[in-house]
């Protein structure tokens, strides 16, 4: 589950990494008390509003301004809140911007000059261990840093039961070349950031840039904080941060029927049992000439009820021009199966894109022959072969 | 010959008195497996499904002589059950429990280094060796005692390709499902290794799907290594990038992620891989001839 960034700092700000002080406003007239708050906390003259979406890169589309007086807060609050923000990450009409995080300004004048780092915690999946990767190029996407300058990239390796050892701290505050109090702040940084990311069960932490401001503090300038959803049972806090305006909309309504859906581009629906399967089926709509229009793992039970809400969320698709309906019965049998989509098909009614339904394993034969008895306007097959020229006959 | 299990496989059921666990367990010896009992906390002493019901693992192993283990435990505690099995020094651990948070599997992956237990899943179908031991959940009917070793990190992907192996008159030897979390116990270069070692198989099926490298480390040890013609196929060549497809592990982060790369990276280290799922078997045959 992806947090917003607002969101994602109070997590990081629960475990003492330090973060600019700001507050969420959903109108300019809030952006502009939040900034007055602001103000009299923290001294700042300046503030950083910014976009709140589910997407990176949001100062390239113009969702993250600094403002220089009140006035100027105002005005980028009303320009920001109810955009259309276009990044590099979100779809080309743009993600609706509901709320700006305001903060206090962190690029002040003292004696050093301000830097940006990079930073991040994540998995890494060979060692089945957390890791720090770090740079002292901040600010840029990573795998362009990782192709341009592969040296300037760091990591280390945590010990599960051990923890972020002194000694990691030090060497990732002397790899980013800090000295003097910079230093000793960085080293808590780090230590809290890890912590941060342990208790919260996350699965990314990416804080870019991290910020050594003049006067040699170090903040999370940014925080895309995403959470392991295995782990939210044990995070009740977390999971209500859910935000269902950042999901599509078919999305979360299959996920109410325990429908694994991802939302795609392309013009041939696919109902499958299994997730492997159901990337496999993808590929083979690809492979008969259509672009697949969704993933969706229907799971072990595909009773009636979870096939006729699977085709009604397929169906909201106007782009849909076929549906491929693919199981593998092993314990669910193939017949049980075809009578939910015969049930489903005639419940929804009008159905008018073509259906081809592929049923194989147990109880296939007899599956086949109810479906074909049926009358329905489905085609049926056995082999996943048969199925891919079918997809290609009713394409063409 | 086979890997992992057969019919000396003296199995014992973690979560045995559950819903899941109960189904299977009698599905399994229905197929013949030999299951000596279960294990539910509390319930030790008790009699299920005609076998004797443990309080810990370590009774089992003591009494009924368990070796392998097959957890159906839910995922707040299935880390624990997989701890437990490896600390009673059951050899074989088969998780197929899904949803287990990655930080619990972090810590499972610590508590195994140095263990003589291998750990297969979690999140996988299991370990099935035809006409011998059927140690998960797979439908046992579409197998067939064969020659063709199978490894896979997906369910129904992984009985679409024992289906055709089986039409196709090559059968398996074993089929083993790694499972489809970011952490896993044993790894595709893992179950090739078995593969490569063992006699009975002939040819090997290798199943991946976007997310991680284990089927490049895979590759490239086949390689080195190789004896045997393996037959791969990668799911997952229309995901989109940034997304989770069903499987927790199955996200495209980088560019050595996507089904584009490791099957250049396959290739490249003389494995055969095919497009289309519906050409496994077929491949196989060839291949063989």
């Amino acid at each position: 589950m992806n947090l917003h960034e607002y969101q994602g700092k109070s997590i990081l700000q629960g475990y003492g990494v330090s973060v600019p002080f700001g507050l969420v406003a959903a109108s300019p007239d809030k952006a502009v008390e939040a900034a007055k708050e602001i103000q009299k906390k923290t001294g700042s003259d300046k503030w950083a509003v910014k976009a709140q979406i589910h997407a990176g890169g949001r100062g390239k589309g113009g969702g993250v301004k600094i403002a220089k007086s009140l006035d100027e807060v105002r005005q980028y609050a009303d320009e920001i809140i109810g955009m259309m923000l276009v990044t590099p990450q979100t779809k080309k009409e743009g993600k609706l911007v509901r709320k700006v995080l305001v903060e206090q300004n962190i690029y002040y004048p003292g004696p050093e000059d301000v830097e940006e780092y990079y930073m991040s915690i994540l998995l890494n999946r060979d060692k089945g261990q957390n890791m720090v990767m770090y740079s002292p190029r901040g600010g840029m996407n990573i795998e362009q840093v990782a192709e341009e300058t592969p040296n300037e990239i760091f990591y280390e390796l945590i010990h599960p039961h051990i923890g972020l050892t002194g000694f990691q701290a030090r060497r990732i505050a002397f790899n980013l070349g800090l000295s003097g109090t910079a230093f000793k702040e960085m080293v808590k940084f780090v230590g809290a950031l890890y912590k941060a990311y342990v208790g919260s069960d996350s699965s990314l932490f990416e804080i870019n840039p991290v910020i050594k401001a003049a006067d040699g503090r170090i903040y999370a300038a940014d925080a895309k904080v995403a959470i392991d959803n295995n782990a939210l049972y044990r995070h009740k806090d977390i999971h209500a941060m859910r935000d269902l305006h950042e999901e599509d909309p078919q999305e979360v309504e299959a996920s109410r029927f325990d429908l694994n859906f991802v939302k795609l581009d392309g013009n041939v629906g696919c109902m499958v049992n299994g997730a492997g399967l159901a990337m496999a089926t993808m590929d083979m709509i690809k492979m008969s000439g259509g672009e697949p229009a969704n993933f969706l793992d229907v799971g072990g039970t595909a009773d009636a009820k979870r096939v006729e809400e699977a085709f009604r969320i397929i169906l909201k698709d106007p782009n849909v021009k076929a549906i491929l309906v693919n199981i593998f019965g092993g314990i669910v049998r193939c017949d049980r199966v075809a009578q939910g989509i015969v049930d489903a098909y005639n419940n929804i009614g009008g159905i008018d894109v073509p259906i081809i339904v592929r049923l194989q394993g147990t109880n296939a034969e007899e599956g086949k022959e109810l479906i074909d008895k049926s009358g329905l306007k489905v085609h049926s097959a056995i082999m996943l072969a048969e199925a891919a020229s079918l997809v290609n006959e009713v394409l063409a | 010959m086979s890997v992992l299990v057969n019919k000396d496989s003296k199995v014992v059921v973690q979560g045995f008195t559950g819903s899941e666990g109960t189904f299977h367990a009698a599905q399994m010896i229905e197929y013949g497996t030999n299951v000596v009992g279960g294990v539910t906390p509390g319930k030790g002493g008790q009699t299920h499904l005609d076998r004797p019901v443990f309080n810990t693992v370590k009774e089992a192993v003591e009494q009924a002589s368990a070796n392998v283990s097959l957890i159906f435990v839910p995922p707040a505690f299935a880390a624990d059950a997989i701890m437990e099995a490896a600390d009673a020094g059951i050899g074989v651990i088969v998780c197929i429990t899904e949803g287990i948070p990655t930080k619990d599997m972090v810590t499972v992956k610590e508590y195994l280094k140095g263990k003589s237990s291998r750990l297969v899943g979690p999140n996988c179908p299991g370990v099935i060796t035809p006409g011998e031991a059927k140690v998960g959940i797979m439908p046992g009917f579409i197998h067939q005692k064969g020659k063709i070793g199978i490894v896979s990190r997906s369910g129904t992907l992984t009985y679409e390709a024992v289906d055709q192996l089986t039409k196709i008159g090559l059968g398996q030897t074993t089929a083993l499902g790694i499972g489809g979390d970011p952490i896993i116990g044993t790894t595709t270069k893992d179950a090739i290794e078995l593969f490569m070692d063992d006699p009975e198989t002939e040819g090997i099926v290798m199943i991946g799907e976007i997310g991680g490298n284990m089927e490049a480390d895979a590759a490239y040890w086949i390689k080195e290594h190789g004896t045997k013609p393996v037959v791969s196929f990668i799911a997952g060549a229309t995901a989109p990038p940034g997304r989770t497809m069903g499987h927790a592990g199955a996200i495209i982060g980088g560019k050595a992620d996507t089904a584009e790369a490791k099957k250049a990276i396959l290739k490249e280290c003389g494995v055969h891989v095919v497009d289309s799922p519906a050409d496994i078997g077929k491949k196989m045959a060839e291949v063989l001839k």
